[in-house]
């Protein structure tokens, strides 16, 4: 494998100058963050073609984050995935526990490049907002993280382990209190702080150039899954299955298969307490096209543009927006977008756990719950690529309430 | 129906007539309910604005600080929808013949279809509209509707916005352009930046305003004193959060709120008259 972890979009035909892919995409945003947004852009274009920091980041991602990740077979698990081959792309063995590091490593030598001392973010699960610490720390930069109040107690460990870090996490008590209104919340700070701050966003929405630029430093996922299934198996994989959320682990797995049309891409959104419930943050399967934290693309709104009340029992999915990349291979037909349930989502956490010693992060159970259906759709012959996107530790509170695991009787179940 | 733009040009000639900057209020509609919201609106009016913003309360007010974020969630739980801000419009603008705006993120009008909702601010008598988070770039579809149907485009600019830009949005924009004071949220604040008036000036040496937008200075403002600070460089003074306020300070006492936004818009009225 090369020594080369992050290798931006040679393609670059995706999204056009002003940040559109197909009708998805684009700027809505203040005047007063155009110039801010723009630097960034022009910062990346810049850095990207520049050797130094091509390789201090690459450097990172080796000797920090532990690229590249393993892929591991799990024979055990696909015994309920119709006898499909299922690999697991291992991000939760990533420093910090999740894929987000890719992206934060790359952004946060970008705001030490814009001359930026301060950054922010947003976080659902705590994931990005843990990862964003860590590389603030490790760069020395002043760390703030915006989470929704409900995602501060449901991810107690996390906010524990931001402050252990360093880092200023800021509860959020206005409208769902949950990711969407972490990110409201910096983007106020943002305007009011741009001259010194970087907002650090950790997916693929947002304005433009953030879509492109989030999904570029992670597109080492797919390329090492797609060359290690490669040596592994001699072929391609049927399906390449990420849950989706924002849409960033998925976009980062989806991309080397894109060139690559006989591979499944399959998103799997969270269906919180079913479709027809009214409780859940399926954005591609139940949205319409819509404006929300900046880009236009698929969005949980009523009939006014009032954007509604997302819900899931995972912290991390539970975002009634989605990256606009999504929406447009939605439209064109290339990727396919499946929901799950609550239930589904953690009898597959429950299922990887006893099945082959791995705790998956209950966003990463999504997939692995669409894992198992598009398995039993393919047969035997089939082979699946899954992003295991994070560990699960950070969920086992959430999980020992659901499985009653603080009640031995209940647990042995 | 045509738009009612003419009435706001009217607004700021009356007020360069009498050697003054115009004011000009906002509340969103539906606060505290839609109808205490149009008596305050009125009252506004008739206490000595020259001109109102109607607020179309969205789910997620990123431009907007805790005062207005508590109003707007006070409105939707109401159960508000946009034909009740239609109707907002068209109820103030008849009772105080006065020049109504409409100031709203761009979802909710990009939903609603930006040619039915200017056909319908239009008929209602509405002078125009704010979208402070649709950028020139991406407002052809809004801009063609609202000529069509008469209506002011009302762009913003902020202390960041460079010389270019500046020339691009005001030469965009009608009715007037919206000068942020400050970077950041509304709300009110204890000063008005010098970043305002620094960014009057830059505004004023575009070709636009040279031939005649007028510039008003809006995010901040809260007191007599502040507006005739910026009615020395500005042609508007436009207050919002200071006005919500008034009436969530006086809580279930309706009447109480609406005389405190008559109030307060009287000493307003003065601040922007102080001036020479």
């Amino acid at each position: 494998m090369p020594n080369d972890f992050f290798i931006p979009d040679p393609a670059g035909q995706v999204p056009t100058a002003e940040g559109y892919f197909g009708a998805y995409g684009g700027k809505f945003i203040p005047e007063a963050l155009r110039a801010a947004v723009d630097e960034v852009a022009v910062a990346y274009e810049k850095a990207k073609g520049d050797d130094a920091f091509v390789a201090e980041l690459n450097d990172l991602l080796v000797h920090y984050t532990g690229r590249p990740s393993p892929l591991t077979e799990v024979p055990r698990f696909a015994e309920q995935a119709g006898g499909a081959r299922v690999f697991l792309k291992r991000e939760d063995l990533n420093h910090t526990g999740s894929h987000k590091i890719n992206n934060v490593l790359g952004q946060a030598l970008l705001t030490r490049r814009m001359g930026k001392t301060r950054v922010i973010a947003e976080t659902g699960a705590g994931q990005h907002g843990v990862a964003t610490a860590t590389a603030c720390a490790l760069l020395g930069l002043d760390c703030t993280v915006y989470m929704g109040e409900v995602d501060t107690e449901r991810q107690a460990l996390n906010v524990a382990r931001m402050r252990m870090l360093g880092a200023e996490v800021v509860p959020v008590r206005s409208g769902s209190r949950t990711l969407k209104d972490a990110i409201n919340e910096a983007f106020r700070d943002w305007v009011a702080n741009v001259e010194h701050t970087h907002y650090l966003f950790g997916t693929v929405a947002g304005p433009h150039p953030f879509p492109a630029l989030v999904r570029d430093f992670h597109r080492v996922i797919g390329i090492e899954a797609r060359q290690q299934l490669l040596d592994r198996t001699g072929r391609m994989p049927d399906a390449a299955v990420a849950c989706v959320g924002g849409g960033s682990n998925a976009i980062g797995l989806f991309h080397a298969f894109l060139p690559h049309p006989a591979v499944r891409l399959v998103g799997c959104e969270p269906a919180g307490h079913g479709l027809t419930s009214g409780e859940h943050a399926a954005t591609l399967s139940l949205g319409d096209p819509g404006i929300l934290h900046g880009s236009r693309s698929y969005v949980l709104q009523d009939e006014d543009g009032q954007i509604t009340e997302p819900y899931s029992i995972s912290a991390g999915l539970d975002y009634p927006g989605v990256g606009p990349e999504h929406a447009y291979l939605k439209d064109a037909g290339r990727a396919e977008y499946r929901a799950v349930t609550d239930d589904e989502a953690m009898q597959a956490l429950r299922l990887l756990s006893r099945s082959e010693g791995i705790i998956p992060a209950i966003e990463s159970a999504h997939a692995l719950a669409g894992a198992l259906a598009v398995g039993r759709e393919l047969g035997p012959d089939g082979l699946i690529v899954v992003n295991l996107s994070g560990r699960g530790d950070k969920d086992m509170d959430t999980a020992a309430r659901y499985f009653g695991l603080y009640d031995a009787e209940e647990a042995d179940r | 129906m045509t738009g009612d733009i003419a009435r706001l040009d009217a607004a700021f000639a009356a007020a360069r007539a009498e050697n003054r900057a115009a004011l000009i209020g906002y509340l969103p509609a539906g606060f505290p309910d839609v109808d205490t919201g149009v008596r305050a609106m009125t009252a506004m009016l008739e206490g000595g604005c020259d001109a109102v913003e109607v607020g179309l309360p969205h789910s997620d007010p990123v431009l907007d600080g805790p005062v207005i974020q508590t109003a707007d969630d006070i409105a939707l739980r109401g159960g508000l929808r946009i034909k009740d801000v239609i109707r907002t419009v068209g109820e103030v603008q008849s009772r105080a013949a006065a020049p109504v705006l409409c100031m709203t993120y761009w979802n909710p009008v990009d939903r609603y279809g930006p040619e039915r909702f200017a056909e319908d601010l239009a008929a209602a008598g509405g002078a125009g509209c704010i979208l402070p988070d649709l950028p020139v770039e991406e407002a052809g579809p809004w801009r063609r509707a609202a000529d069509k149907h008469g209506l002011a485009t009302v762009f913003v600019v902020a202390p960041s916005s460079r010389e270019q830009r500046l020339a691009a949005i005001t030469a965009a924009g009608s009715g007037f352009v919206y000068a942020a004071s400050l970077m950041g949220v509304t709300g009110t604040r204890e000063s008005v930046g010098r970043e305002a008036k620094d960014l009057v000036r830059r505004t004023r040496a575009t070709e636009a305003v040279r031939a005649g937008l007028p510039v008003c200075v809006g995010l901040g403002v809260s007191t007599a004193a502040q507006a005739a600070e910026v009615a020395g460089f500005a042609d508007g003074v436009i207050v919002g959060s200071a006005f919500v306020k008034r009436l969530l300070d006086a809580g279930d006492d309706r009447e109480a709120g609406v005389a405190g936004v008559r109030a307060l818009a009287g000493e307003l009225a003065e601040g922007v008259r102080r001036r020479g």
